[in-house]
């Protein structure tokens, strides 16, 4: 049983909570994720990254976005409640060390698990420019924290109603075509922002770390469920990864992969969605 | 099939007539042999197909005692040879056909952990009814005494009579061992250990524990019940459990010993890495491995539609690689939830199937599809990455390979398609890396099973002792808890001896 500490509403359907595990506030390490099971009977298990932690107060921090029914669950309880399954912390942390210029790039939800490797990055003495982006303002979080951070922070979002009018691809190819470069680019948000990070950062040569939240079952390695293919090879996101070289990744296969309990028939109306994200992303000059 | 299925009533019936004619003779051996070899009554194929519930029922008293009659108490008792652990099968066998039940539990008990489970899964005709004189005699396996079945009616009776006494714990010795992972293997350590008066906590890195007979074996052949009560018996002697616990990760091996003071430690995490073909189409939506698949069924109960938040996916018609007891067990699984057609898709043919010979004949009985001397080189899918068909070869038998079985030979040319939505990929397990990538030192042999000394289970680690699945590979239940009998011994051992 983990009691939860604390909980804040970040946006229309973003929540973060604090809550009890010592032992995962202990060992965690930037890039790694619990998986979450609201009761143990009929209750399913998710991965959510591990957005913080205090291991002095023993809790760990969770942003996540209400789109299923665990996460809906999870927004309900009220503080003083209580998650009766935690296990982690899972997968390989992120390789910290002093690269030199790291560019970290979250989109919408994907800022919180950026957090924690950002301020890893930053205590190993790299320079961080960040780039944060969603669809509106509404939709930002952890702005003031990321802030207090980077050396250089880009906001961005889709109807300019906060920061820059764009997509977070236009700062990053222009970060792209300083000189000097950049030395590394980490990406964390929805798999097609993903996709098209690396697919800018291609044609600079520019080492992009994408971190993948498949489906899981268990996230020990056991099932298989999380499976992606990287760079040809099937690779298990729960004990391989969760990060990989955004430029070997197939995110067509994962995002297909990710909608794989959905029916047949939103399958199809998804794949419309898709191919419109796409000619979007088209017209504006990113592929 | 021809014959109308049987009721478990007219099975009793027919055992009890028979049980009649022989009461207060003196049986010759002759005499016994002639007593038909009784079957497990068990649920109509079509019941069955609709439901969760067990299919082998058990023998009705009458049967039981028909059944231990047949045994003919060999001297030299070729079955013992035959049994892993080495319980001594004619003793009970001989309590049971003479009304001593509780007794041919107490003889059981003496070697084995775990009677109830056992007495479902073991494949036992390759194991002691392999050696059974009766059925050597008789010219057939499927003839030999149903030494298992016996063994379930024994523990099930115990189980269901609530008499069960608790094992005596001996005093506090204040000596601490951690167990990790909660399947047979660990069980057993569990059990052993703790009766020496060692405290015990086990780990288990799933929010139930149980190992593959929680989350992977389905609850038709083994309920769940059963592994609830020996988790429960556990924890009555005071074994402590420790759940959502993964070592390597929530805790690396070495800190048990080094931070957290425990004494010993034992690794019983399993085979838990599917293997996959390796073929192009593998990452297609609809291919699953059979550990994720069962498990969604099982551990996540995906098939209470209702009230399960884990989906499960909506199979029309499903191929399921491989031919040993997960397998079937996923074939089994794929017709209960409703899948249309399902197929079972081997490279090897019948003979060859590792599977119990009893789940193969489930299997068929409630309508899978068996495809021998096949194997998918490709699976098919559509342009939203939809499995639609697999591209197969045939195969014929050639020269026996390092396993004794004959190796499977592709035909050139031979390609098919087959078409179908689901393919369920179970051709075996590997060892976790996870405990090995995160201990220094702990020594694995080529195929990353840990290696551990034969006589005592012990690793190459001081105080860390392994076995079951992580050192033998896939192998079977009673294996594992064989292996846990002798690693505890090894633990009782070196606690047993002051530090000096
Ligand atoms: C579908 C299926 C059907 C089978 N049918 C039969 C059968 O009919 N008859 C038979 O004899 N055998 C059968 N087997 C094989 C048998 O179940 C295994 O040989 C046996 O369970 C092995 O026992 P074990 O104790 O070594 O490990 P397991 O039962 O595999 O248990 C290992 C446990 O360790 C946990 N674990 C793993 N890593 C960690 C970690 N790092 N930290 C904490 N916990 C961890 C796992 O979650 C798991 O619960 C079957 C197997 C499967 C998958
Ligand atoms: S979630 Fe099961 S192997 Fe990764």
């Amino acid at each position: 049983m983990h009691k939860i500490l604390s909980k804040e509403q970040l946006s229309d359907d973003v929540f973060l909570l604090r809550v009890e595990a010592a032992l995962i506030a202990e060992e965690r390490q930037p890039g790694q994720f619990v998986i979450v099971q609201v009761d143990n009977q009929f209750g399913e298990r998710i991965p959510l990254t591990i957005a913080d932690a205090d291991p002095r107060e023993g809790s760990i921090t969770l942003v996540f976005q209400t789109v299923g029914k665990t996460t809906h669950k999870l927004a309900d309880k009220p503080v003083g409640d209580s998650i009766e399954s935690i296990l982690g912390p899972l997968g390989r942390p992120t390789h910290i060390e002093r690269f030199g210029t790291v560019v970290a790039v979250g989109g919408g939800i994907g800022v919180a698990p950026l957090y924690p490797i950002v301020q890893g990055m930053k205590k190993a003495g790299n320079k961080l420019i960040v780039i944060m982006g969603a669809r509106n303002k509404s939709l930002i979080i952890l702005e003031d924290r990321m802030r207090a951070l980077a050396d250089e922070l880009i906001v961005c979002t889709d109807d300019g109603s906060h920061g820059r009018k764009c997509l977070v691809t236009e700062p990053l190819k222009e970060l792209c075509g300083r000189s000097p470069k950049p030395d590394l680019c980490v990406a964390i948000g929805p798999p097609i922002m993903m996709k098209f990070c690396a697919e800018t950062t291609r044609p600079f040569a520019l080492r992009t770390l994408v971190s993948l939240n498949t489906i899981m079952v268990d996230g020990t390695g056991m099932c298989g469920g999380c499976r992606v293919t990287v760079g040809g090879e099937t690779k298990f996101v729960c004990v391989d990864g969760p990060e990989f070289d955004g430029h070997l990744v197939d995110f067509d296969n994962m995002m297909r992969r990710l909608r794989a309990y959905k029916t047949h028939e939103e399958a199809a109306h998804h794949q419309c969605h898709l191919d419109s994200d796409l000619s979007r992303l088209r017209k504006e000059g990113h592929s | 099939m021809s014959h109308p299925h049987p009721t478990r009533e007219a099975l009793q019936q027919e055992a009890a007539v028979r049980l009649a004619t022989l009461q207060g003779k003196a049986l010759s051996s002759r005499d016994r042999m002639a007593i038909p070899s009784q079957d497990m009554p068990s649920q109509s194929p079509d019941a069955r197909r609709a439901n969760m519930g067990e299919v082998a029922l058990g023998y009705t008293a009458e049967q039981a005692r028909l059944e231990a009659l047949r045994c003919l108490q060999c001297k030299n008792a070729p079955c013992i040879d035959g049994c892993p652990v080495r319980i001594d099968i004619p003793a009970f066998v001989k309590a049971m056909a003479e009304g001593r039940d509780a007794e041919a539990i107490a003889i059981i008990r003496r070697n084995s952990l775990l009677p109830s489970v056992c007495g479902r899964v073991c494949p036992q005709e390759v194991q002691c009814q392999e050696r059974c004189t009766v059925g050597k005699v008789l010219k057939s396996v499927d003839k030999a005494v149903s030494i298992g079945r016996l063994e379930r009616y024994a523990a099930d009776l115990e189980r269901e009579s609530g008499d069960f006494r608790l094992p005596p714990v001996k005093p506090e010795t204040g000596k601490r061992v951690a167990v990790i992972g909660s399947g047979p293997a660990s069980i057993t350590v569990a059990a052993d250990v703790r009766r020496e008066g060692h405290a015990v906590t086990l780990f288990e890195a799933f929010h139930k524990p149980g190992g593959v007979l929680i989350y992977g074996i389905p609850e038709f052949r083994l309920p769940k019940t059963i592994v609830q009560q020996e988790i429960e018996t556990l924890q009555a002697m005071g074994v402590e459990l420790k759940t959502n616990f993964l070592v390597g990760r929530t805790r690396k091996l070495q800190d048990l010993i080094d931070k957290d003071g425990f004494d010993a430690v034992f690794v019983g995490t399993g085979a838990g890495l599917p293997k996959f073909m390796n073929i192009e189409g593998e990452n297609l939506v609809g291919v699953f491995s059979a550990n994720e698949y069962l498990t969604r069924a099982n551990l996540m109960r995906a098939y209470d539609t209702g009230r399960a938040d884990t989906p499960i996916f909506k199979s029309r018609k499903v191929a399921v690689l491989g031919g040993g007891n997960v397998a079937m067990d996923s074939a089994r699984m794929a017709v209960r939830l409703g899948a249309q057609e399902v197929h079972l898709v081997y490279r090897r043919t019948e003979a060859e199937m590792p599977a119990r010979v009893e789940e193969v004949g489930h299997a068929k009985e409630e309508g899978v599809l068996f495809h021998m001397l096949q194997n998918p080189c490709r699976i098919l899918g559509n342009d939203f990455g939809l499995v639609t068909g697999m591209e197969c070869l045939r195969y014929t038998l050639g020269e026996p390979d390092d396993s004794g079985r004959r190796r499977p030979v592709e035909i050139p040319g031979s390609e098919f398609v087959m078409e179908v939505d689901t393919v369920i990929v179970a051709i075996g397990n590997e060892s976790n890396p996870l405990i090995r990538q995160t201990t220094p030192g702990l020594a694995v042999n080529r195929r990353g099973n840990l290696v551990v000394a034969p006589e005592t289970g012990k690793t190459s680690i001081d105080r860390i002792y392994a076995g079951g699945d992580i050192v033998l590979g896939a192998a079977t239940v009673i294996l594992a808890m064989g292996e846990g009998r002798k690693a505890a011994a090894s633990i009782n051992a070196l606690l047993a001896t002051p530090v000096a």
